[in-house]
């Protein structure tokens, strides 16, 4: 009888480790969903923020072309690799646009600019918070595989750790980009 | 940044969270059993406790109930007794409020609360409902208008750890709690005084009836301070989770100095929120009528406040950005005067 109901709770300790393991890989795989609907967010706001500004902004061509050329090589890009070179490409060249808009106190005024600003503010973030919190599913799911007893699971069940996301190095120091409305305290 | 000093911050936090939290349930059980003594259906014969503690039973039962109504419509009353509104971007700045919350959802991971306005220049802010899936966030126009970017997410990331970690649960349960012990006590301390006293049957021997009376004025004496300690706890446990979301605010924002600089910001305002908020001061970021006061370190001040002191929470955020944020905190303080 003892060894009965030693037995059931065995058993039903493994079910849920091993449904635990399931729900954190869908999470991994859900996180890294988050991530792409921002990274396609910001494309499609790239054009339109372009558009908005470049009869601003004669003398940054520079700067515009070498955004616009980013994203149309992540769009295009033949696999993960190239495509997420291209994306740190598009973080570090937007970083830079919207610095440089700040010299332009004609844009401040166009609504529909700050309008767009303010959007490509909130996606910047929300691509950065999305890959951190992937990052911290990623290391929930990891430590479960890697620890005792989950470890005994996982591996009869094919459970793979999963892949940190890291930034390009010139992204790891993330471009403080401040877009607040208020006026700069003095 | 260390990830472990934060987590450090949350484990202590959690701990003593849940040992206040079953100190207050002594507390109620201890003055249940008390209600029984004198109303004789739990008498002492021979030495022993003999009897049904029928109405420990039915405080505990009345507390579910109670708790279960405020469980299910306790935040749209707390909305409702604040005057707030649904924030939509009818602004740009609302805009960005609505932007910042979805951003710290994303890094919290967690569903989008419903935003909410209470027209209030004071700048402030509360989360509340039921759970993650049913949660909500309130700002005030000041903390709209005053706030930049950076130290609205420091804001609407500690207001989105209550939600994480149920906070806003907890503080709806307590408050119920403490309305309890409240009523419950005051009804023994009646009780005692009007009826207990009369009938006293059932005890057989002179040893018994003395060991009774020393329980009704212990219990007496209980019914006095119950109401007292049960706020003390209630404040306590609160305080608790205060510094424990200022902790997640930074886990999530990864910048110490978001929630430090509106901290700083909120320490030197001046004006206190219009709205009634006796009932609802434990909910937001900084106690509407105590967070002036943000020095206030005396011995009471600090054992009946809702909130740690403001100076406190700044010394904790000082202590996680290190010596070297501290300096160029004072710096921005500088430039800000």
């Amino acid at each position: 009888m003892v060894f009965l109901i030693i037995l059931v709770a065995i058993v039903a300790l493994l079910i849920l480790a091993y449904n635990r393991l399931v729900s954190l890989r869908n999470q991994v795989d859900n996180s890294w969903r988050q991530i792409d609907v921002q990274l396609k967010r910001r494309h499609d706001l790239i054009p339109n923020l372009v558009e908005a500004v470049k009869g601003y902004m004669q003398f940054e061509r520079d700067t515009l072309t070498q955004v616009v050329e980013a994203r149309a090589k992540a769009v295009s890009a033949p696999d993960q690799a190239s495509r997420m070179a291209a994306e740190s490409q598009i973080t570090t060249g937007l970083g830079k646009l919207l610095a440089v808009m700040e010299n332009y106190p004609q844009l401040k005024a166009d609504e529909n600019v700050l309008k767009l600003q303010e959007e490509l503010t909130t996606t910047e973030n929300q691509i950065a918070y999305a890959r951190q919190a992937y990052n911290d599913v990623v290391l929930d799911l990891n430590t479960r595989i890697q620890t005792f007893p989950t470890n005994l699971i996982a591996s009869n069940f094919g459970f793979k750790p999963a892949e940190y996301f890291k930034g390009a190095p010139e992204e790891q120091a993330v471009p403080k980009v401040d877009l607040s409305m208020t006026a700069p305290r003095a | 940044m260390a990830a472990s000093n934060f987590r450090g911050l949350e484990a202590t936090n959690r701990r003593e969270t849940v040992l206040l939290v079953l100190a207050f349930m002594l507390l109620l059980g201890a003055l249940g059993l008390g209600l029984d003594v004198a109303a004789n259906d739990v008498a002492i014969v021979n030495g022993q406790l003999v009897g049904f503690p029928v109405l420990t039973i039915a405080a505990l039962v009345f507390a579910g109930v109670q708790s279960m109504v405020s469980y299910y419509s306790g935040a749209s009353l707390v909305l409702l007794s604040v005057h707030a509104r649904e924030l939509t971007p009818d602004t740009p700045k609302h805009q960005m409020v609505l932007d910042v919350i979805n951003e710290m959802a994303t890094a919290a991971r967690m569903p989008v609360p419903k935003p909410y306005i209470m027209d209030d220049p004071s700048p402030n802010a509360f989360a509340t409902g039921r759970d993650p899936a049913h949660s909500v966030i309130c700002v005030t126009q000041g903390l709209v208008d005053q706030m930049d970017r950076e130290e609205l997410q420091g804001v609407i990331g500690h207001e989105m750890s209550h939600v994480a970690d149920y906070d806003i649960r907890t503080m709806m349960m307590i408050a119920v709690m403490v309305g309890g012990i409240a009523m419950l006590s005051d009804f023994v301390y009646r009780w005692m005084f009007f009826g207990g006293f009369g009938a006293r049957g059932r005890s057989g021997n002179d040893r018994d009836n003395q060991t009774a009376a020393l329980i009704t004025v212990a219990v007496i004496i209980l019914a006095a301070l119950a109401p007292i300690f049960s706020q003390l706890l209630a404040m306590a446990v609160s305080r608790q989770r205060e510094y424990l979301a200022d902790a997640s605010s930074v886990e999530f924002t990864r910048n110490p100095r978001a929630l430090l600089r509106a901290l700083e910001h909120i320490a030197k305002v001046e004006s206190p929120l219009k709205q009634g908020t006796a009932g609802t001061g434990h909910l937001f970021i900084v106690n509407p009528r105590e967070g002036l006061r943000a020095d206030d370190e005396g011995f009471f001040a600090n054992l009946f406040s809702t909130h740690p002191p403001l100076s406190k929470r700044i010394a904790r955020l000082q202590a996680l950005l290190g010596a070297s944020g501290a300096s160029i905190l004072d710096a921005s303080s500088q430039a800000n005067t």
